[in-house]
């Protein structure tokens, strides 16, 4: 594999941050419908039919792929919705469809045999065993793996299946495995599978106190920033507890994932794409996250693996926009686990 | 009514386990959930153990299930999966399998077994998927406990044919895994030498807000609630959308947890009576939100 046939698979979670991902070098971008069909349900977000087809025109005219997250978890009662979505995106032309429920992947395959599928991550397949189950039923011909596994574990899927393999470069991380958490659903009763949401904002309360600025969950204490503290968003993983007493992000920090220094590894071991995460985010961050990882990924083409270092510049311009101003690689690196 | 005893979420030590389990075989459940569903590095007890275990209590008229480990990460893992899939397949000892992954469905079927048993994170939440599992071989639903009562009838009412359903009715949620290990992250530890500090902890690590509100519970990769998910007031509502009742591992009580529901679902104790009588056997305060709708962390009284 070389870095030529890696896709840089960019978010956009509007019409103009669409355009943007393609003007910065994206090569393919991903969205969803204004609604629970998918994980990045906020208000405020996403396509309507008709934005859609102006997106997908403005990729296609430009040789760039459009692909439909659908990834969330269809119920009896709102099942319609999400076969409604699957109709809409074989009439639209996309080009490939995510998804997650092995039911939708079904109706899909029978009655669109010409859609491309695409697990996606909240599928939370971790091994070739699940990945090929999917393969061997679904005809799925690209998966996108949960931010668990370390290096070596990625490189044994990729030798052991045939389905192309994507991976998170960049972006927001769920430090649980996604497709497998219900913390959200726990506090709020909304969740990423069913309701395509973490920590939604209509139950976040920001309260300047006597203590310090405080954020609030359904009510429940997220965090609490003493002054000159840059107060966060309230994800519920990236919060500060008490655990015997001791004051800590007892499950993640506020940061963000960075694998840019990894991208000859990630390329040599074989996979496919690299997915930004943040459709929640600005076309700003799309725009600067695209152009750095357009400019890494045409470095590592031009120069081979051995000439590819990271810029200092790239790192400067990615923390800007990090969650936190931080990053970390992840699994990939053995004492984050 | 079935009473099942899930997969023991927790690490103890060796001797406290067959303990545990000597205990579980004088006990009225019908089902026994076995192995290690949660971590790859915990060894107090091996596949063999487990099947040994397995072996007193099918003797003592237990039915017995080897559950798979919920996240599957390595090779090795793999090959766990694999022998356990190979026994089930030899029928000797006969047990059944609660496949927890995709890539356990997918051995599963490749083994020709037919009567396994779809375990709560498989993501089963509409007809449609659940159809494809017992096509599958499927042949009990262990539904996920962030589903509602309501979701779960609907599902129920649009198979063709039933599948034996079990609901999960007593103990603290299992509501994420990670690939970090969060008792190693809380004693400063990396996880490849986690110098296995959740031995020994019966009911994990209490997290608490900065107000000293208990939320969650540290059970290394696994998150669980603080709260103890608790149905037996609600058995009314329960019983007529489900075949079997799981009830989940605690450190202590849990034959009298088993108990209190056997007399319910017999008609001998009130689910309120029953519910007040649990009081003193659990961890932390009662929850039962997710079973109506709601924020799991409710504990909520229809008006």
């Amino acid at each position: 594999m070389n870095a030529s046939q890696i896709e840089l698979v960019c978010p956009a979670g509007s019409l103009p941050a669409l355009k943007t991902a393609i003007d910065h070098g994206a090569d393919c971008v991903y969205l969803g419908f204004k609604d629970a069909t998918n994980a990045r349900n906020f208000s405020g977000l996403n396509f309507d039919p008709p934005q859609m087809r102006e997106g997908i025109a403005y990729a296609h005219a430009r040789g760039k792929k459009v692909l439909l997250a659908l990834n969330t978890y269809p119920q009896t009662g709102n099942w319609a919705s999400w076969i409604q979505a699957i109709d809409r995106a074989a009439e639209f032309g996309l080009d490939a469809l995510i998804l997650a429920d092995p039911g939708l992947m079904a109706y899909a395959t029978k009655t669109h045999p010409q859609l491309r599928l695409h697990l996606s991550v909240q599928g939370s397949a971790t091994s070739y065993e699940a990945i090929n189950y999917y393969r061997e039923r679904f005809g799925i011909q690209r998966a996108v793996l949960p931010r668990v596994l370390s290096m070596a574990q990625v490189e044994s899927v990729i030798a052991n299946t045939s389905v192309e393999i994507e991976v998170f470069g960049f972006g927001g991380l769920c430090v649980m495995v996604e497709g497998r958490c219900a913390l959200s659903a726990y506090a709020t009763g909304e969740s990423p599978n069913c309701n395509g949401a973490c920590s939604p904002g209509k139950f976040v309360r920001w309260e300047d106190t006597p203590r310090g600025m405080e954020t609030r969950l359904n009510g429940i204490l997220i965090d609490r920033f003493a002054e000159g503290e840059r107060a966060g968003y309230p994800t519920l993983c990236k919060g500060r507890f008490e655990v015997n007493d001791e004051t800590y992000y007892a499950l993640e920090e506020p940061t963000s994932l960075n694998t840019l220094e990894l991208l000859p590894e990630l390329a040599r071991i074989g996979i496919r794409a690299i997915k930004i995460e943040g459709r929640q985010r600005s076309p700003a961050y799309v725009a600067q996250v695209t152009k750095v990882w357009r400019a890494a990924l045409d470095k590592l083409k031009s120069g081979g693996a051995d000439a590819f270092s990271v810029l200092p510049s790239w790192m400067a311009e990615l923390n800007k926009v990090s969650e936190g101003q931080s990053h970390t690689l992840g699994a990939y690196y053995r004492p984050w686990k | 009514m079935k009473l099942a005893l899930g997969p023991l979420l927790y690490y103890w030590p060796r001797q406290s386990v067959l303990d545990f389990y000597a205990g579980i075989a004088e006990s009225s459940v019908n089902s026994v959930y076995l192995g290690e569903t949660v971590c790859s590095r915990r060894h107090e007890l091996r596949l063999e153990d487990w099947l040994e275990v397995g072996a007193v209590l099918a003797a003592a008229g237990k039915e017995v299930v080897m559950s798979s480990q919920g996240l599957i990460e390595s090779e090795s893992d793999l090959k766990v999966l694999r022998r356990i899939v190979r026994q089930a397949a030899t029928g000797q000892p006969g047990f059944r399998v609660e496949a927890n992954d995709m890539g356990a469905v997918r051995l599963l079927g490749a083994a020709g077994i037919t009567n396994w048993v779809a375990g709560p994170t498989l993501n089963i939440f509409n007809p449609a998927t659940l159809q494809l599992m017992m096509d599958a071989g499927a042949t009990r639903w262990a539904v996920a406990p962030e589903m509602s009562g309501a979701a779960l009838a609907e599902v129920r009412a649009a198979l063709a044919a039933p599948i034996e359903t079990e609901v999960f009715a007593y103990g603290r949620l299992p509501l994420a895994h990670s690939a970090r290990c969060f008792t190693a992250r809380h004693f400063n530890l990396q996880k490849d030498s986690c110098e296995f500090r959740c031995l020994s902890i019966m009911d994990g690590i209490a997290l608490s807000t900065r107000e000293g509100e208990p939320f969650l519970t540290l059970n290394g990769v696994q998150t669980q609630s603080a709260r103890v998910h608790n149905l037996l007031g609600d058995l009314p509502t329960v019983m007529p959308h489900a075949e079997v009742l799981r009830i989940s591992p605690q450190g202590s009580h849990t034959p009298a947890i088993i108990e209190l529901f056997r007399k319910v679902v017999d008609g001998d104790l009130s689910p309120s009576a029953a519910l007040d009588a649990s009081r003193e056997l659990m961890v932390e305060a009662p929850c039962n939100g997710f079973w109506h709708g709601r924020a799991g962390v409710e504990q909520y009284i229809a008006a």
